[in-house]
């Protein structure tokens, strides 16, 4: 069959198209952030000059970097731990449990994975609405007078982003355990509700061991996807302001894009690329655990 | 006995607490998308009062206002291209990449395999503003030497730009589903004389359509809900627009003037395609999901 006329010929006419399509939009691209990070480049005229390390140096010393980093580490962090443990208590109250409405349940937390970012970005701005917003008026109703709570001013932007960010990702990744959840044996909980374990011991001793290769990777790539999802959010809900307060590091990258300092933005770029990619090595080797098989 | 009454007690009222925990959640991720949906119908004179009140009548209006006078209706048109557009050339490509990859033997298989595999990582708002300026550096050439640019603000290098985008992804998707399938279809194809092309279209393709059907809906809601590429690539400020993007520019006009009804009636207009394909395929996507699980 491989000596058949033609053979090469069609892997070539099927592959040309992809490679080609794949090579100009992103590996061109890709090598083209790390060449830039090492040029100042006119921001109308496409000459470049070379200045080495000088954008990076630059980046050290610049304040509004500096804060756009703490703030996506803080995205990373905390939107990541109560995103995993509300999504792994879910899921496993949900596969553990014979509830009714199961399937419902499942519809309704996906939902938001399905919406666009800024259709987001717009129902949580009515929610966070300073005079008359969904969360002021419940608060109101606790307190007992009017609160007016400036859910997107400095103090409380974060704390804005975080709330939003864990509401879109939980589903998403509640239903993926709920999945893997599922393919462990029901026989290993009948044998350990013969020993008299818990609903609580069994969690962490049977489902969390069994399914931790998929938490892992997961968890992989929920920190770099956050990276992104920090940025979308963002660039919608808040556009970093008010003051920087908001900025986190890929938003930061892309103002200044706009303000035409396209080699100190590949810098930017590049030093999130490192960040991320030492970020997942880390949790790679924090994580490693020996794998257990059902 | 006792102990065991005991035991039913505390069960049930753990059942209970359980219910009690996830009907919270479903409410925090229903009520606000239902109440988008109301306020879409809501004069702009509701808005001042309480937020919890009914709207008082169906208030059509703003859907005409966002339609028209928002470009709404037009940026609709421009989404819907792009996404057909871009899914098109998804399948065009990425198919019969996959086929090859997952099911021939040449010397640079590895190669090409791994290169796809590491475009998995590459993340496309790192490499936007990259592309961008290759884009504009293209326009400026091609206007020094026919006198016209068409690379930037164009419908279809941003279909182009998205379909490579989710080449990598696609690729793993299918190659994974093709390497699974027995040689003996191709074998049988040959004996009765059918060339490689007819092989790979008549009998593989159809035999991938679970697949291929998992791959449209994954992209499909990428491409809707896509604004960082559809923002940096149709930027001129009398151009074609996405719908999100339109959306965007909508929301932040809203900071100077009020008008809200037209504001979520643009929201309802946005997510109503795709909570619309979602209720009809929720099962596939939600089980295709295991598949797809490695997309953040």
């Amino acid at each position: 069959m491989k000596n058949h006329k033609g053979y090469g010929r069609f892997v070539i006419l099927c592959l040309t198209p992809a490679v080609v399509l794949f090579f100009i939009f992103m590996i061109l691209p890709t090598l083209n952030v790390f060449r830039m990070s090492l040029f100042q480049r006119g921001a109308y005229s496409p000459t470049e000059t070379f200045v080495g390390l000088d954008n990076f140096k630059a980046l050290f010393q610049d304040a509004s970097f500096i804060r756009s980093m703490q703030n996506t580490i803080l995205l990373i962090v905390v939107v990541t731990l109560i995103t995993f443990a509300l999504a792994l208590l879910f899921a496993g109250i949900l596969t553990r449990e014979k509830l009714r409405g199961q399937n419902f349940f499942r519809v309704v937390f996906y939902i938001p994975n399905i919406l666009s970012v800024v259709v987001i970005a717009g129902i949580f701005s009515a929610i966070y609405k300073p005079e008359n917003g969904l969360f002021n008026s419940i608060l109101s109703l606790f307190a007992g007078h009017t609160v007016q709570v400036l859910w997107k001013d400095a103090p409380m932007v974060m704390t804005s982003l975080i709330i939003a960010m864990i509401w879109q990702a939980i589903g998403y990744y509640m239903v993926m355990y709920m999945a893997s959840m599922s393919s462990v044996p029901q026989s290993l909980y009948e044998s350990a509700n013969l020993d008299g374990a818990g609903r609580i011991a069994q969690f962490f001793k049977i489902t969390l061991p069994l399914i931790w290769t998929n938490i892992r990777t997961t968890l992989t790539f929920f920190i770099i996807s956050t990276i992104n999802m920090a940025f979308l959010f963002v660039k919608a809900m808040t556009s970093g302001g008010p003051n920087g307060a908001s900025e986190v590091a890929l938003s930061y990258m892309y103002g200044q894009k706009d303000a035409g300092l396209y080699g100190y933005s590949m810098a930017i770029g590049v030093m999130i690329f490192l960040f991320s990619f030492l970020l997942s090595a880390a949790v790679n080797k924090v994580t490693k655990r020996e794998p257990l098989e059902f | 006995m006792k102990r065991k009454e005991k035991n039913g007690a505390a069960n049930r009222l753990y059942r209970i607490f359980i219910y009690v925990v996830l009907c919270t959640l479903a409410v925090c991720i229903l009520v606000p998308v239902a109440w988008v949906f109301l306020a879409s119908i809501k004069q702009n004179s509701e808005f001042y009062g309480n937020p919890w009140a009914m709207p008082l009548g169906f208030y059509w209006q703003n859907f005409v206002k966002a339609w028209n006078s928002a470009n709404m209706g037009e940026y609709m048109l421009n989404s819907v291209m792009v996404t057909v557009l871009g899914l098109l050339i998804l399948l065009v490509v990425a198919l019969p990449a996959a086929y090859v990859l997952s099911r021939f033997k040449f010397r640079s298989r590895r190669f090409f395999n791994t290169c796809f595999m590491a475009g998995l990582f590459i993340n496309v708002n790192y490499i936007v503003v990259p592309i961008f300026l290759m884009l504009r550096d293209g326009d400026a050439a091609l206007k020094s030497a026919f006198g016209s640019d068409f690379l930037l603000n164009n419908l279809f290098v941003l279909a182009l730009v998205y379909a490579a985008t989710a080449l990598p992804f696609t690729i793993y998707l299918l190659s994974g589903y093709f390497s699974t399938l027995p040689h003996d279809f191709e074998e049988a194809a040959y004996i009765d004389g059918a060339g490689y092309g007819k092989t790979m279209l008549r009998i593989i393709f159809p035999m991938a359509q679970p697949s291929i059907i998992t791959i449209i809906l994954f992209n499909f809601l990428s491409f809707w809900n896509e604004y960082i590429i559809s923002m940096t690539l149709m930027s001129s400020a009398t151009g074609q627009k996405t719908l999100p993007v339109g959306l965007l520019n909508l929301m932040q006009a809203q900071q100077a003037k009020a008008e809200y009804g037209m504001l979520y009636a643009g929201l309802v207009l946005v997510m109503l395609p795709t909570l619309i394909l979602y209720i009809c395929v929720q099962k596939k996507l939600t089980q295709g999901m295991t598949v797809g699980g490695l997309k953040g």
